[in-house]
């Protein structure tokens, strides 16, 4: 429920606020108008939850997170999660 | 010790030893610390890596609230499922949602029976779906503290801006801050201190906590999900105890912002008000504890768009999910536990969610006990 999805952002689309994210080779974009204060771009990490970055981490941060997901056993459903998300997608 | 099998997969063993040491060297003898761990992610992780074998056994950890799907009252469960039931509803949820059982079955198993019902990874996703299909009304059904309520927030200020109809939320987002307060002031309820819920912190902030240690005198700790953090928060409470301090720290300052996330905060505030009080599970009735739509979305509300039954259910007689939630009971305690009631087949919603004490227990503990019993 809580899941906290660790992605690298590739790059800022033009119809902000979307991003395309990179979750273990995948890419989908999310929602990030809650880091805008932030000054986030193309290359910084964020933790994200459905569907939306809600903040940002280091790289050492990200891969602990994901180390951690699989630990917890929930690495399959985040990546399910990523793959799931349909907003960003041309209808 | 069992649980110490986990340890070499830890990211820095060493570490976690130094700290489990330093824990045993900080209780003192004689005193029995009872301590909460919050948030349902930290149940999980503190199962799944067997921390409590590294505890000395004079600390306990009372599994809290912040699970969100075991919360929440049957009645709202079974009020969403009438919605879903209403002619060109389509029923959207989270993942979680879909296996909760309601009194005539789960959201999955309404599925199965017909009802247009369909898991979504974002309410971004159920707004899309009504804006695919105009000719139907996509209701969602959303539910979470604060880590997820701001994404609901913002799906409804874009349904708003985009000028979508057909799209609605049946809110059942709570506020942990008075579910803290109501169990403090539970009689009988006994605690030290409290490890802090980490997402939640991200959006809130660590001020929200400070009545804790003002008005109660009681640390709080906000904490990351690694084993070495929960270990380290426990390290951080027990000095202040030790020192007869009581503050608010924020071991997981790498993710928490000390005054939380300002946008997220403030579309919170555009979008919801508090409601009078909301009914949780095993905690009763908590009031300004749950956030309903302000006016200005009324149009986008299920429950001023549809009528709602207002169900109230209590649960099954056996089940004891309130004394578990409460930190009464633990889990193996409960009659059903295991028996009547598992994963595979959840009475209450304890069992459902990985975050559920009910859950990670029987996953982690439970099974591991059993499949190391030379059975019958």
């Amino acid at each position: 429920m809580c899941l906290a999805i660790p992605g690298r952002i590739i790059e800022m689309t033009a119809d902000l606020p979307l991003a395309v994210v990179e979750v273990s080779g995948v890419r989908r974009q999310v929602n990030v108008d809650l880091l805008r204060e932030d000054g986030i771009g193309p290359g910084d990490w964020v933790l994200i939850h459905v569907g939306f970055a809600m903040s940002k981490i280091s790289e050492d941060g990200a891969q602990e997170q994901m180390r951690m997901l699989a630990m917890l056993g929930e690495d399959q459903q985040a990546m399910d999660e990523i793959q799931g998300y349909d907003f960003g997608r041309e209808p | 010790m069992q649980a110490m099998r986990y340890v070499d997969e830890f990211r820095d063993p060493k570490l976690i030893r130094q700290a489990a040491e330093e824990i045993r060297r900080l209780v003192q003898p004689g005193r029995h610390y009872r301590i909460m761990e919050v948030c349902g992610g930290h149940t999980h992780a503190i199962y799944r890596f067997g921390l409590e074998g590294l505890l000395p056994e004079n600390l306990e950890l009372i599994h809290g609230p912040g699970c969100p799907v075991c919360v929440l009252p049957m009645g709202r469960t079974d009020d969403g499922l009438a919605l879903a039931e209403l002619p060109g509803v389509v029923f959207t949820a989270f993942g979680d949602v879909m296996r909760v059982p309601g009194t005539k079955g789960s959201p999955l198993e309404h599925k199965a029976r017909g009802a247009e019902i369909r898991m979504v990874y974002s309410p971004l996703d159920a707004l899309k779906l009504a804006q695919s299909d105009p000719g139907k009304h996509v209701v969602f059904f959303a539910i979470g503290f604060e880590t997820t309520a701001p994404s609901t927030a913002l799906t409804l200020l874009r349904a708003r801006q985009l000028g979508v109809r057909n799209f609605s939320v049946f809110c059942n987002h709570v506020t942990i801050i008075p579910a803290i307060r109501a169990i403090l002031d539970s009689p009988g309820m006994r605690l030290d201190a409290f490890v802090g819920p980490g997402h939640v912190s991200t959006v809130i902030g660590c001020r929200p906590y400070e009545f804790i240690t003002e008005d109660y005198g009681k640390p709080l700790v906000v904490s990351g999900f690694e084993p070495l953090d929960i270990l380290q928060s426990l390290v951080m409470i027990l000095r202040q105890l030790a020192d007869g301090r009581a503050e608010v720290e924020n071991q997981y300052a790498r993710v928490v912002p000390w005054e939380g996330n300002l946008p997220a905060l403030r579309a919170l505030d555009e979008v919801f008000e508090l409601r009078p009080y909301f009914e949780w599970r095993g905690l009763g009735f908590i009031s300004q504890s749950a956030l309903k739509l302000r006016d200005a979305f009324a149009e986008w509300d299920s429950e001023r768009r549809f009528t709602v039954p207002g169900i109230r259910v209590t649960d099954p007689k056996a089940a004891q999910c309130g004394e578990v939630l409460k930190g009464v009971l633990k889990p193996p305690q409960c009659k059903l536990f295991g028996r009547e009631c598992t994963p595979e087949r959840p009475v209450g919603a304890l069992m459902v969610s990985s975050e559920g004490a009910c859950a990670a227990y029987h996953h982690y503990v439970h099974r591991v006990a059993a499949a190391a019993s030379p059975g019958p």
